[in-house]
């Protein structure tokens, strides 16, 4: 080492050590993405002007249906909770260096499974079955995403597919099942299992017009960052995702790590499918897969994979989806409208993957320098 | 007339079935063929062949010419590769990642343009009639082959030509086997895998073109379900060999081809179970494929996914 870099730097507003470089070394995995969004819904304004359309009215619209009044923000926030639990059947994998996409397979069985056991539980009291209805939906979550895991552990088949194939298969077994062993005869133009008793139900939280799966949802991406940040088990997790060889050198359970963060994801996306079937819709049938898990991808990737940082930006998409039907009425815009925004802000997000490490003013060691 | 064939009329129905559905499954992995031999991944073909789907049969209906149809999506597919492999290009970028956005980015916008195109009927590609020698109507319905099924298997050969005896060829497998070795014979490995990049979307275009010009034959936007993403499974199992993935093709396309083959001799039961056989098929394939110790055999060595 050069005999420079020994001495002290200097201390001060600029030094590389002072409060500024702190929150200048910090800002960076900050900036970039909202940066990456901005340039995203811009080129999408850009997209939309191409077709004779206005993006201030476009924008002011979104604004509108998805956060301009307190029944906009009830329905933002409704929709805020599957994708929650959906981004982080995301998130945690990704943590292990695993790009897992099929959340949706594990979403519409939750849902399935709760639909389907509802109806033998419902002469429980609504305190035992709920709980027992949730554990159901989040137990077959969590087989299906462990599975891709393990598979991916095991048997070294790349997950990303076998997610994608899984969730193809899952809606397949829906169809199967709704329509078949779990149909309710009352159902006629479309099939589903028989609605739900009362007491079954999950309800609002006391004062808002929002289900308890906001606050599932919350809590659950607090517990996750609590994981993976504060405990052995998330370093370990962060350790194998950066380089296998040397987790499994230094002795980690890289194969229990696998499994069981992929599993936990699956589990949170399992719970989501239970919400849509216990809050939302009352019953089981194919309006589970209307693309949460593919939203919740985006979701993670615009949040670099950091739970809390989940929270924000789930609302944000959550208000989109939330104004597409306003938007597709007064714009005259197709319903793929808010599809084509998340295509555009998605590749943007991921462009910027490269401009990490290239501005100096969020690395503090090269401040001053020529 | 309907002739009584009996439980004979399923692999019938299996073959033709396998020759319909198996297309686009060919030009897409022929597509993923070319450009993971180049040492790039591309996820996106599902969404490739959907907008090829979609601009295909909007460009035959608006021309009155199903093979401008053709053009125009392998011209799109061009584009959509070209900008995976010019964002792939970028350092610290995840092509996996990239493909799975392109794939949302290019669904998105064949649902946005293809809305006025659900309706008007475009007209379809001609296809050839290999069962005249049969007095059996199915078998000979099975036998009617589409031009693009015969493109492809050429197309197959080709490529399997290309990579064997051709400069071009070399140049490709060298860049997907070593970038060094690449750079230090004086390629370019970036601007060769962008190209291949390229003209594999070029062949999911066409495959897109296929569904919405002959089979199924009309554009909807439930026309693919998951094809593109299966192919690119397929090309895993043929071992990134053009002549495999077209045996590949047929097998996947059999799968597909069981439910409705099914339906065609009354039975309907579990109908939503068969209608799941090509991605447990594909599944299974990947399982029984992959390892987690060895390198795969014929597996490009800069290729992420095996990485």
């Amino acid at each position: 080492m050069a005999i420079a870099d020994q001495t002290m730097p200097p201390r001060g507003l600029l030094s590389p050590d002072g409060w500024l470089a702190a929150i200048a070394r910090r800002s960076e995995a900050l900036v970039i993405p909202l940066g990456a969004l901005l340039v995203g819904l811009a080129a999408f304004g850009v997209f939309l002007l191409s077709q004779g359309k206005s993006p201030v009215d476009f924008y002011a619209l979104v604004y509108k249906a998805g956060f301009g009044t307190a029944f906009s923000w009830q329905n933002t926030l409704s929709r805020t909770a599957p994708l929650l639990l959906a981004a982080l059947c995301v998130a945690l994998p990704a943590r292990l260096g695993l790009v897992v996409i099929g959340g949706e397979g594990a979403i519409v069985l939750g849902g399935v499974a709760a639909g389907a056991l509802a109806g033998s539980l419902s002469g429980l009291p609504g305190a035992l079955a709920i709980p027992l209805m949730a554990l159901a939906g989040a137990a077959i979550g969590a087989v299906w995403i462990g599975t891709v895991g393990a598979l991916r552990h095991y048997r070294g088949v790349n997950e990303t597919i076998a997610s994608l194939l899984m969730a193809y298969i899952a809606i397949a077994l829906m169809n199967h099942l709704v329509e078949g062993p779990f149909r309710d005869p009352a159902s006629l133009n479309k099939p589903s299992t028989a609605p739900l008793a009362e007491h079954m139900r999950i309800g609002d939280i006391p004062g808002w017009n929002v289900h308890w799966g906001l606050v599932v949802g919350i809590v659950a991406c607090i517990l996750c960052w609590i994981l993976i940040e504060r405990t052995t088990w998330g370093f370990a997790a962060r350790i194998a995702g950066g380089n296998v060889r040397a987790a499994q050198v230094q002795g980690l359970p890289v194969g229990r790590l696998i499994v069981g963060f992929t599993a936990l994801g699956g589990a949170f996306a399992g719970l989501a499918g239970v919400f849509e079937v216990a809050a939302v819709h009352g019953t089981a049938n194919a309006s589970l897969a209307v693309g949460y898990g593919y939203t919740g991808i985006l979701i993670a990737f615009l949040a670099r994979h950091n739970p809390l940082a989940i929270i924000p930006v789930a609302v944000l998409l959550a208000g989109f989806e939330a104004s597409s039907g306003l938007v597709q009425r007064r714009m005259d815009l197709p319903d793929a409208t808010i599809l084509v925004l998340q295509g555009f802000v998605f590749v943007a997000i991921l462009v910027s993957d490269t401009l990490y490490g290239r501005f100096r003013m969020f690395a503090p060691e090269r401040w001053g320098r020529g | 007339m309907e002739s009584d064939l009996g439980l004979w009329a399923i692999p019938i129905a299996m073959l033709g079935g396998a020759i319909r559905v198996s297309t686009p499954f060919l030009f897409v992995s022929l597509g993923e063929v070319l450009t993971e031999r180049s040492g790039r991944i591309n996820l996106g073909l599902e969404g490739t062949l959907v907008f090829g789907a979609m601009s295909g049969y909007a460009i035959a209906y608006l021309s009155g010419s199903a093979w401008a149809g053709v053009l125009a999506a392998a011209f799109a597919g061009s584009l959509f590769g070209l900008l995976h492999g010019l964002i792939c290009s970028l350092p610290r970028v995840n092509d996996i990642a990239i493909g799975i956005a392109m794939m949302l980015l290019g669904m998105g916008l064949a649902f946005f343009f293809g809305k006025p195109f659900i309706q008007p009927v475009a007209p379809d590609l001609p296809s050839i009639g290999f069962g005249w020698w049969s007095d059996i109507p199915q078998l000979e319905a099975a036998l009617r082959v589409n031009v693009l099924f015969l493109i492809g298997a050429a197309a197959a050969v080709a490529l399997w030509w290309m990579f064997r005896s051709t400069r071009v060829g070399l140049v490709i497998r060298v860049v997907g086997d070593s970038t060094d070795a690449a750079r230090a014979m004086g390629l370019r490995p970036a601007v060769i895998r962008t190209l291949a990049t390229a003209a594999g979307g070029a062949f999911a275009g066409v495959g897109g073109a296929y569904l919405s010009l002959f089979y199924p034959g009309s554009w909807s936007e439930g026309i693919s379900s998951g094809q593109g993403l299966m192919a690119v499974a397929l090309v895993i199992f043929a071992r990134w060999n053009p002549i495999a993935c077209f045996w590949a093709a047929i097998l996947f396309g059999a799968a597909g081809a069981l439910g409705p083959a099914l339906q065609s001799v009354g039975v309907s039961e579990g109908y939503y179970l068969f209608y799941a056989a090509p991605y447990v098929l594909t599944l299974g394939v990947l399982i029984a494929t992959s390892s987690p110790n060895r390198a795969m055999v014929g597996a490009p060595g800069e290729l992420s996914i095996t990485k």
